[in-house]
């Protein structure tokens, strides 16, 4: 009987303590943003789809299509392709293509880089129609900031 | 003046009352599906809902609207019948429940001499909706919350009299207007502390608000009872839900809380509606805040507490009532 | 219905899953029933399955770097850590005291945000909708700590053989520091709104029974094995990278019901506050990464590798021979083991206690099937 009743008192006393800090949070204010107005800073760290990266210097990639990044992309979604141009010595870039849906950001490819040619764009917003949206131009788009 | 040109004022009576009543039930689930939405919300530090309208308040609505665009699916094994019947069975009763809510002095559609017998009743039919919706749909987790309804909505049933039966040994009466008078001085809830708390448990039982949510609990049966649902079907029982809350509300303000007294305000006949919504939506918050902050319990553990600690409790009461009343 | 002899009749069979709310992925449970009752509860895997083990065949080791994290995506840091203790003790690369002090940070940040996610799922499984939304408040500030170090926030990429791939700096430290103050000082406030809760205790409290025994053979491990009563943690019993240079005590339970179990989770997070704070102290100077050859490739021989994740034991086992991609590469996971005695457990026990007890063991179905 006395069971019954200490029972009866400190499951009571339990629920009151438990409502309690739901109302504390009730008069709080509310800890998330509202996001797509309200963004929060993101970190220069973040990793998102690799980028070549425009050399101050030059205004140009410093990328040599080496072929680092797509022999150690453990996702095989890298595709360089480099061409000697007539007379040069060197080979040039003529196209390097990233497929994304299969990159797993690892971050190998802009370590591997003999000449910190990558880098990670901060772009975490991605929705698309069709997988061929994620397939990026990495060229072009180094070409088009200016 | 002869019965002929009594009549149709009569049935203009009854379709306005009907509309009013209709529209006040959706009226109410909007405002509480809101009310918890943005509770629920702010229980967990975050705003709610925020789109639909200036601080989300036409959410509801745009998911009314959803809802009526989504396509009925019976399953083949449903039993076709009793599915489509269950959704309107579980709407009924709430609409009829209405008749006898004193709002005011004057507004109250009949004021029934056995009123407060006739809304516990009535609100007891909501179970065999459940029951039948569970049993038709021909899906093992809606039988299970069918299965649970009924075993929870029988035990709950009793504490949940044995209360009122208190209150009303006190004022001699079922006339809900009546109660409501008698309690011109002072509120039962001065006198019958117990039996308040006792009716607000079981209340919360009876309408399957958490902690006491068994036949819908989400993480153990899907959905229970209404898993089998879609569109304007699933909505009826989520407006008998809403509306079923309010009327326990209502029965606790009318017995309990002094019905619709309050300071005096003009054309008190008409106005003193303010107060008596005032009292039920307050006691629906803390209902929301109580859903909002515990776990589930099980269901043995909740037949459990209703034998040992509700019942008994309650029938102690009565009889210390019954004595006190009788000295 | 015990007066029935055809008990048989009575039973039904009830699929709990793939695609239920608290299998928490595509687990299915093929339940017997007896009313409410459960009388045999069979789990069916297969359901997440991605040939993690044959990835790791076909694909370098660099290759399968990144998956290892994909294993246990709750806490992948430990997951990664196993893995790269594995190459480096078959190349037999060392990392420098830097880097290893910054794996045990990381990965005890992990764990601990692991703990939060599980503490919320948990008790979302028993119907409290509202904890899980205060966890989340405190595991999103380990998600910006580790986002701000590893540049992802779930499935980290972040240890390489010979050390790891960014350094921290001294915001990462105060930031850090801050969290440890902030949990510690949340820890009343689970325990007001959850660990005294009646209805919370009664429950989870003695409703089915993990006992040494059955744990020991099922290969039970981590926290439902400590609350058994049993001290084992690879941390200290095998102990790998810096942990043993740290001062912090392995929580067991006594009872091993799902209480326990609980407890014991929670004092392990106390515990992991602990260490990091130890290991933000003494963080040596120095590189964080090793020069280690371009081409790496495993010698031939075989060579394991055991982590204490979240969930319990996570060992490596690789073979190769001297070629490109490893021979064999076996990765026992604890999930597995874990969800093992479900049938054992669970005989008898209402359909709420089967969901209970799910909750408890803390499952990441995509590890149970690697």
């Amino acid at each position: 009987m006395k069971q019954y009743f200490s029972l009866l008192f400190i499951g009571t006393k339990s629920l009151l303590v438990g409502l309690g800090v739901t109302f504390r949070a009730l008069l709080s204010p509310a800890v998330t943003v509202h996001y797509p107005r309200q963004k929060i800073a993101i970190t220069p760290n973040f990793r998102g789809h690799t980028l070549l990266v425009k050399d101050r210097s030059t205004g140009r990639h410093r990328c040599i299509a080496c072929m680092m990044c797509e022999r150690n992309c453990p996702s095989n979604c890298i595709t360089v392709v480099g061409e000697k141009p007539e007379g040069a010595t060197k080979k040039a870039l003529t196209a390097y293509s990233l497929d994304f849906t299969r990159c797993s950001l690892c971050g190998i490819c802009v370590e591997c880089c003999p000449t910190q040619a990558l880098d990670f764009s901060d772009e975490y917003e991605l929705a698309a129609f069709s997988r061929e949206a994620y397939h990026y131009n990495l060229l072009e788009q180094v070409e088009k900031t200016a | 003046m002869g019965t002929t040109i009594l009549l149709p004022p009569e049935l203009l009576r009854m379709v306005f009352t009907a509309v009013v009543v209709i529209a006040l039930v959706f009226l109410n689930s909007l405002i509480l599906g809101y009310v918890e939405r943005k509770l629920a919300g702010r229980f967990q530090l975050r705003p709610g809902p925020m789109e639909v309208g200036p601080h989300g308040i036409l959410q509801l609505m745009a998911d009314a609207v959803k809802l009526l665009g989504k396509q009925f699916i019976i399953p083949q094994a449903a039993n076709s019948p009793l599915f489509r019947l269950a959704p309107l069975l579980a709407f009924v009763p709430v609409g009829a429940s209405f008749i006898v809510v004193p709002l005011s002095q004057k507004l109250q559609v009949r004021d029934l001499d056995v009123g407060l017998v006739f809304i516990v009743a009535v609100m007891a039919l909501n179970m065999v909706a459940t029951l039948i919706a569970g049993w038709a749909s021909n899906n093992k987790y809606s039988l299970f919350g069918a299965m649970r309804s009924v075993a929870q909505s029988v035990a709950y049933e009793i504490p949940l009299l044995l209360s009122l039966v208190a209150v009303v040994l006190m004022t001699h009466t079922f006339n809900m207007q009546e109660i409501v008078l008698s309690q011109d001085n002072i509120w039962h809830v001065v006198q019958q502390p117990v039996a308040f708390l006792i009716y607000f448990i079981a209340g919360m039982a009876e309408t399957h608000r958490a902690p006491f949510d068994l036949p819908e609990a989400e993480s153990e049966l899907t959905a229970g009872f209404h898993t089998e649902f879609s569109g304007i079907r699933f909505s009826f029982f989520f407006l008998a839900e809403y509306t079923n809350m309010f009327f326990v509300g209502s029965i606790a303000v009318v017995l309990f809380l002094g019905g619709w007294h309050g300071p005096q305000l003009p054309f008190m006949d008409y106005s003193a509606a303010v107060w008596f919504l005032l009292k039920v939506y307050s006691l629906l918050l803390v209902m929301i805040w109580v859903r909002w902050t515990f776990p589930r319990v099980r269901f043995d553990q909740l037949l459990n507490f209703c034998w040992k600690y509700l019942t008994p409790i309650a029938l102690v009461n009565l009889l210390v009532t019954a004595v006190v009343v009788k000295l | 219905m015990t007066t029935n002899p055809d008990n048989q009749q009575q039973s039904f069979f009830l699929n709990m899953g793939p695609q239920h709310p608290s299998t928490h992925g595509v687990l299915r449970v093929l339940l017997e029933m007896d009313g409410e009752y459960v009388r045999d509860a069979e789990p069916v895997i297969g359901y997440g399955h991605r040939m993690q083990e044959k990835l790791g065949e076909s694909r370098t080791w660099k290759g399968f770097m990144p998956y290892s994290a994909r294993l246990d995506y709750v806490g992948a840091l430990p997951c990664s850590h196993g893995f790269i203790g594995l190459i480096e003790r078959m190349t037999g690369i060392e990392a420098p005291p830097r880097a290893e002090y910054i794996r045990v940070i990381t990965s005890e940040l992990n764990r601990i945000a692991s703990h939060l996610l599980w503490l919320g799922a948990f008790l979302l499984d028993l119907g409290a909708f509202t904890p899980i939304m205060y966890t989340f408040d405190d595991r999103e500030q380990v998600l910006d700590i580790l986002e701000d170090v590893t540049g992802s926030r779930l499935t980290y990429c972040y240890f390489r053989v010979g050390g790891v791939s960014r350094d921290i700096d001294e915001p990462f430290v105060e930031k850090t520091r801050a969290f440890i103050q902030r949990l510690r000082s949340r820890f009343k406030l689970y325990d007001d709104l959850v660990t005294g809760n009646i209805i919370f205790i009664k429950r989870v409290q003695d409703i089915v029974q993990f006992t040494p025994d059955m744990a020991m053979r099922y290969g039970v491990t981590g926290p439902i094995l400590r609350s058994t009563g049993i001290r084992y943690d690879i941390r200290k019993n095998e102990p790998y990278s810096v942990y043993p240079e740290f001062d912090f005590e392995i929580p067991v339970g006594e009872t091993g019901d799902c209480l326990e179990v609980y407890r014991v989770r929670l004092r392990e997070m106390e515990q992991s506050l602990r260490i990091i704070e130890q290991a933000l102290d003494r963080l040596p100077q120095g590189p964080v990464l090793a020069k280690t050859p371009r081409q790496l490739k495993l010698p031939q021989g075989d060579a394991s590798f055991a982590v204490e994740t979240a969930r319990g034991e996570l060992s490596y086992y690789l073979i190769s021979d001297g070629g490109e991609t490893p021979y064999r590469l076996k990765i026992r996971t604890p999930s597995f083991s874990n969800l093992s005695p479900l049938s054992e457990l669970c005989r008898n026990v209402l359909l709420s206690d089967l969901v209970m007890v799910l909750g408890t063991l803390d499952l990441v179905i995509p590890e149970i099937d690697r």
